[in-house]
């Protein structure tokens, strides 16, 4: 027999009495039928914010980006404050299904779909930000490195700015293909139950004709291992990239080494709390509480725990920098920060950040499913805030005292933050309708090993004496010549 | 295209695949392929195919992103159009490490997973035959490839022996072509004409 063994310590990933035909049925069903109100509603909502957005940003094209509030001093505003939100949140995803893939983290599997997919739509809501501030958008494309008629004329590759558009595209693309290359056998099962002409149609062509064969699943655990190896520096590289955007400019509270890493773990955080917001409501709504479980969200707890904490230290010792670098202008950013008209956001940051996240050190409030809501939402709020620190109040208070100015937000700002909302819920309401919202193949991949019900039929085997094991199973005879075999093939 | 005989086998659980298969390569019959819902760990193995050497393949496609980036970026900046930005040399490796990383990374992603749809002969409008419609949901089919002279009976029987939960024979085509997945299947009017 084979032997599938896995500690009782470990709680099971999927809950309830699963086979693996009732995983696709409770996967793949909610797909099969017509949505409930709740879907129609949320989506119709998304649609209006969307169309805002498109509205608030034809006018800011329109009208010229006077109709924004930035000024000459504060040149960065919502603008570039909701870019690196957005694209801190776009962060879980990749983490997810690459670096807790090469960690061997068995619980990703839950979760690794639809947090890929938050990613995704995060990743293209952030995009938005960078294009439309350019103001005279019909250039964006001068900065990709085209052939063109204005002279031979390159972008700057020694700019933090391209290395951005370099960085974000390359996110984008390796994340849509390791996420898509993850659906075509999930896209397959539905095309193989279809009972529509219309949807076997649709899925035969999103599947690609799969039919997993051994060698096809063979290749695909190998691209799998890779393409996550290759997203693992990948998805630090990215904030990385982002936060030289600051980090090579020489402005007090942004000239500073400690930035990646810093804004590495708060992407993290930021990523983590916004799969928790999304998780909690979807498993409710579409009944996956057996396959995104409390332990699930406990885990991410833990991680939004972990990741809050570093930010926690980079902020003090960003603020033991600026007085130990005895710089008179690092020492003032950093005053303005905490006392000046901003000081607000400064302490709605922190305590948001780095106070509220510590109650996840308790673990009844960890496995708390509507405290893990609340936190999550608190912990955007706290990580929006950190952006918007960091951008506004380090250059609201410059070196002349007569350009000190303040920033607010004009409607077509706000409208084209809450657009991007619109945005990310199309896509997220659209990927819950027609999308596995749980990876079928991975979850049946880990069924036996860690499924509740198989993890019981375990105990028995738990319970044996150490030589009665031995005897029934290790020393078992057909057990050991199939892997003579199989090592005789190998070789 | 080319239409052949095959005799398919259903079982529902991975434990009583691999012995089967076992037996199945033994037996002397030709074994066409295995299809599983998901990726059952030794099953390659087991039916004998070699490890997949897709990752060399990413590895060179990650060279040629890191090799036009270099390339690329140094030919502008040192040969086609050099500027002075802020008395930084016109060589300043350190300065294209992102872009470098980013260009390795994006070349031997998108290289590796069109290297994946080519080998595994998969892309949007492929079809290819279903030997059974629950080989995606929970069935682990196994199809061998028989030709006239292979008694029906007996093969059938044999299978069965391996702790088979469904057999039978079918006609169809062995490679994949261009279709709709909604149109009525070639092959079911190849096996009412047999």
């Amino acid at each position: 027999m084979h032997l599938k063994y896995e500690s009782f310590v470990r709680e099971p990933l999927v809950d309830g009495n699963k086979n693996y035909h009732q995983v696709s049925e409770d996967i793949i069903s909610p797909i099969e039928q017509k949505p409930g109100r709740m879907w129609y509603i949320g989506f119709f909502f998304s649609l209006v914010l969307l169309s805002y957005g498109v509205f608030s940003v034809c006018w800011a094209v329109y009208w010229g980006l006077g109709t924004w509030g930035v000024n000459r001093t504060i040149g960065w505003g919502w603008d570039i404050t909701n870019f690196v939100w957005w694209i801190g949140i776009g962060h879980a995803g990749t983490l997810i299904s690459a670096i807790l893939l090469l960690f061997r983290q068995g619980w990703r599997t839950g979760v690794n779909r639809a947090a890929e997919a938050m990613t995704i739509f995060a990743v293209m809501c952030a995009g938005q930000f960078p294009i439309w501030h350019m103001g005279r958008v019909w250039d964006a494309f001068y900065v990709l490195p085209l052939p063109n008629s204005r002279g031979p004329l390159w972008p700057n590759f020694d700019s933090p700015l391209l290395w951005d558009v370099f960085a974000i595209s390359t996110y984008f693309t390796v994340s849509l293909l390791f996420w898509y290359s993850g659906l075509i056998p999930d896209f397959a099962t539905i095309r193989d139950r279809a009972h529509t002409k219309l949807r076997k149609a649709l899925y035969g062509l999103a599947s690609f004709g799969w039919t997993g064969t051994a060698k096809s699943w063979q290749r695909m655990e190998m691209l799998a291992l890779v393409l996550a190896g290759l997203s693992t520096p990948l998805v630090l590289s990215v904030h990385t990239i982002v936060s030289f955007d600051f980090a090579t400019s020489v402005i007090p509270g942004w000239h500073t080494t400690i930035f990646p890493p810093y804004f590495v773990a708060g992407a993290v955080f930021s990523g983590f709390a916004m799969v928790n917001t999304l998780l909690v409501i979807t498993r409710k709504i579409l009944h996956l509480e057996e396959y995104i479980t409390i332990g699930h969200l406990e885990a991410m707890n833990k991680i939004i725990v972990l990741t809050g904490s570093i930010v926690g230290v980079a902020y003090l010792t960003e603020l033991f920098m600026s007085w130990y670098s005895q710089s008179w202008g690092e020492q003032a950013a950093f005053k303005w920060r905490i006392m000046g008209p901003y000081w607000w956001s400064y302490w709605a940051m922190m305590t948001c950040n780095v106070v509220s996240p510590q109650l996840f050190w308790i673990k009844k409030l960890r496995r708390n499913i509507p405290f893990t809501f609340i936190m999550s939402i608190v912990v955007n709020i706290g990580m929006w805030f950190e952006r918007f620190v960091i951008i506004v109040t380090s250059t609201y208070r410059d070196w002349i005292p007569g350009s000190w100015a303040y920033y607010s937000p004009t409607w077509t700002e706000v409208g084209f933050y809450l657009g991007t909302f619109g945005l990310f819920f199309t896509c997220y309401f659209l990927f819950a309708k027609y999308f596995p919202v749980v990876a079928v193949h991975e979850i049946k991949f880990v069924l036996k090993t860690s499924g509740d019900n198989y993890k019981r039929e375990m105990a028995k085997i738990d319970a044996m004496p150490l030589e009665a094991f031995a005897h029934e199973y290790v020393n078992s005879h057909e057990e050991h010549e199939e892997h003579h075999e199989a090592v005789a093939h190998h070789s | 295209m080319a239409v052949k005989k095959f005799a398919v086998a259903a079982y529902d659980d991975e434990a009583v695949l691999f012995p089967a298969v076992k037996k199945i390569r033994r037996s002397g019959y030709k074994l066409h392929d295995v299809y599983t819902p998901f990726a059952v760990h030794g099953l390659d193995v087991a039916i004998g195919h070699k490890e997949s050497d897709i990752h060399v393949a990413g590895f060179i496609y990650g060279i040629c992103g890191t090799s036009t980036a270099v390339g690329f970026i140094s030919w502008v900046y040192t040969s086609d159009w050099p500027i002075n930005y802020g008395g930084k040399p016109h060589f300043a490796l350190p300065a294209w490490i992102p872009i470098t990383f980013e260009l390795t990374v994006l070349f031997a992603a998108v290289g590796m997973v069109l290297t994946f749809c080519y080998l595994n002969q998969i892309m949007p409008g492929v079809k290819k035959h279903v030997f059974h419609p629950r080989q995606t949901d929970d069935m682990f089919v196994v199809a061998l490839e028989i030709n006239e002279k292979t008694s029906e009976q007996e093969v059938l029987n044999f299978l069965k022996s391996t702790g088979a939960k469904d057999t039978n024979i079918q006609f169809a085509e062995s490679e994949w072509w261009y279709g709709r997945w909604d149109k009525a299947e070639e092959y079911e009017a190849l096996n009412a004409a047999h």
